[in-house]
């Protein structure tokens, strides 16, 4: 294998992306645009299905004459909206949480009954009050439970004392902590990680469009005569889309962090998002061959490229947040879901590197992308010669 | 070490039910100028790619420099330059990073690459716009350019198809004294095109080639002599009934 080779197709295909003005523009300003776009407007969370929220509960009450904890749970227990994880520590439950596990984690203090006690000996006379704060922690990365879930928990927790009775006339109260240190979350946060995959995506149509021009315009021919082998052609490829790839999440970064995208992370984790981007981008260029094989022309490419490019959009990336249950399902079968499940665990879930949450996406992610690149070089090899 | 370039033994084609070449026999000496003539559909092309590796014969023996394209396919394609049918180059490429792309593939080095590619550029009458895209050149230049990058890593043996299809007189005559000029530095030059006057003017022997079959083989004057005719064209209607530019 010769590096020379391999390097000099590899600058060719840099060249096309830079000097050819529609792939120019797919490949890099439209992600932009599309970020700055939805970066600026996104709002709202969508959808109207009935949804479970997992919420894991650590109990330190000690009861007294009563046991406010075990009505307060068996409230939950009782609603259909929520589901109860209960666990012995706090520690375990925040390393659920760090890993999606749970959308929400509540701490019951140790005077939570005696608050209660207090409350009903003299409810009308808050001096008397014990005090007693529940602690939330909630999933950064889904801006369903930062929205959703607070409400639900405090009216829960009001049901404990009068109907109807405000917060502040209670000696229960509910307090959010963030598990990640931010000063706001906005929806520019929970978008983001998505956007990271969503810009890759599109290599798919680039990928078949130089493949079948290159065919189209006998380049492929010229190619095949020269002494070049198709290990080095096909690596090649691979060295020019990934370099693509990691410019495209260079620019998604910028733009998101001129729009104001401040996670509380070290560089592992910027590096981690690039490193996955670029085993992403495998994935892309096999599917951008499977497409060049099916494609008789690079016009046919264009739209058969759609084929691949909106499951993988739509099912995961941002965008497949506010899809119904069934197509969140479904999104368990594209790539990218796993990359966006990472990434948001990495950035706003505040996840190690090393949790399972990780390791396993990144093994998820790695294994099908060079499955689905394997198959691609197979597929185009049997029908087009390399 | 052989002295044939290009030997050729009972070399058969089929695509489906159709017979591209059929039992064709051929040996080409180094040094030589030799003509592959036929209309189109005759066969030429499929003997070109089959010589450089691009196309599986369905029977027969193929080899360059005595290597057989079918097994020792990396060794031919280091000793072969092709100029294609198609005018393929890279339109997004200036004329110079086109030959460099090539000499990259080609394993060159670096110096000598910028000193061939400013000689062929020279040669080709393109030095002027070496640095411009060539999705900007006109059809002419592009096939002076096309042929350029068969030459840039000074192969022994040049596969020319049809190198002057669609060019003007001039561009057409430039080519020719190009062709020449590559022989006199000993390159083994396969020439096919349909344009008798070409063959006549560069070719030592030309081969002519009908429905996949060798139907004469000889110097341009010895066959036109022999045959009692004024040119090839002619020479060619005796053989087949037909003029080369008919559909076979």
């Amino acid at each position: 294998m010769q590096f020379q080779r391999i390097f000099a197709l590899a600058k060719k295909e840099l060249k096309k992306t830079i000097r050819e003005p529609a792939v120019l523009f797919m490949i890099f300003l439209f992600p932009i645009v599309f970020v700055f776009a939805f970066g600026a407007s996104f709002g709202g969370v969508g959808g109207s299905q009935t949804v479970t929220y997992q919420i894991g509960v650590v109990n330190l009450d000690h009861a007294c004459s009563v046991n406010a904890s075990q009505t307060l749970l068996t409230s939950m227990f009782n609603s259909e909206i929520l589901n109860v994880h209960l666990y012995t520590d706090n520690k375990t439950a925040q390393n659920d949480l760090s890993q999606g596990k749970v959308q929400a984690v509540m701490i019951i203090p140790t005077n939570f009954s005696e608050g209660l006690a207090s409350y009903q000996a003299a409810p009308n006379n808050p001096s008397a009050w014990t005090n007693a704060t529940l602690s939330i922690f909630l999933d950064k990365g889904s801006i369903v439970a930062t929205q959703a879930i607070p409400p639900i928990l405090q009216q829960t927790l009001t049901s404990l004392t009068d109907k109807g009775q405000a917060a502040n006339q209670s000696p229960l109260k509910m307090e959010t902590a963030s598990l990640v240190e931010v000063k706001t979350v906005s929806a520019l946060d929970f978008i983001v990680p998505g956007m990271f995959t969503f810009a890759s995506i599109f290599l798919i149509m680039m990928v078949a469009q130089s493949f079948t021009q290159d065919r189209e315009n006998g380049m492929m021919k010229r190619i095949r005569i020269t002494p070049v082998t198709p290990t080095e052609f096909m690596a090649s490829q691979v060295v020019a889309y990934m370099s693509i790839a990691i410019i495209q999440a260079v620019l998604v970064f910028a733009m998101t962090y001129a729009l104001g995208f401040r996670p509380n992370v070290g560089l592992p984790a910027y590096a981690f998002a690039f490193v996955l981007v670029m085993i992403f981008s495998l994935s892309n260029v096999g599917f951008g061959l499977i497409t060049a094989t099916i494609s008789k022309s690079a016009s046919a490419a264009t739209g058969l490229s759609f084929l691949f490019v909106l499951p993988q959009l739509f099912l995961g990336t941002f965008v497949g947040a506010s899809l119904s249950s069934g197509a969140q399902v479904a999104g368990k079968f594209v790539p990218s879901y796993y990359v966006t499940d990472a990434l948001t665990s990495v950035f706003l879930r505040g996840a190690t590197l090393a949790s399972p949450t990780i390791l396993i996406d990144l093994a998820l992610v790695s294994v099908s992308c060079v499955a689905i690149l394997v198959v691609g070089i197979v597929l185009y090899a049997k029908y087009y010669k390399i | 070490m052989t002295e044939q370039a290009i030997t050729i033994q009972d070399l058969t084609k089929k695509f489906e039910d159709k017979t591209a070449l059929e039992d064709l026999n051929l040996q080409v000496a180094k040094g030589e100028l030799f003509g592959l003539l036929g209309p189109n559909g005759a066969g030429k092309t499929t003997t070109i790619n089959i010589l450089c590796g691009l196309v599986k014969p369905t029977s027969g023996i193929a080899k360059v420099y005595g290597y057989d394209v079918q097994r020792e396919t990396m060794k031919v394609k280091e000793l072969i330059g092709v100029c294609t049918q198609e005018t393929a180059i890279y339109p997004y490429l200036t004329g110079f990073e086109n030959l460099e792309l090539f000499g990259n593939l080609n394993s060159m080095d670096k110096n000598l690459l910028k000193e061939r590619s400013k000689m062929l550029l020279t040669k080709m009458g393109l030095e002027g716009d070496a640095k411009r895209v060539t999705g900007k050149y006109s059809g002419g230049m592009k096939r002076r350019l096309s042929l350029a990058l068969a030459l840039i890593h000074d192969p022994q043996v040049v596969f020319l198809d049809e190198p002057t299809v669609a060019m003007d007189p001039q561009s057409r005559h430039a080519v020719w004294d190009f062709v020449r000029d590559q022989k006199t530095h000993g390159k083994t030059i396969i020439l096919t095109t349909h344009y008798m006057e070409e063959a006549e003017e560069l070719c030592d022997r030309v081969g002519i080639i009908d429905h996949g079959k060798l139907i004469a083989l000889g110097p341009p004057r010895e066959l036109i002599a022999k045959n009692q005719v004024r040119n090839l064209e002619d020479l060619f209607i005796k053989l087949t009934g037909r003029t080369i530019r008919e559909e076979a």
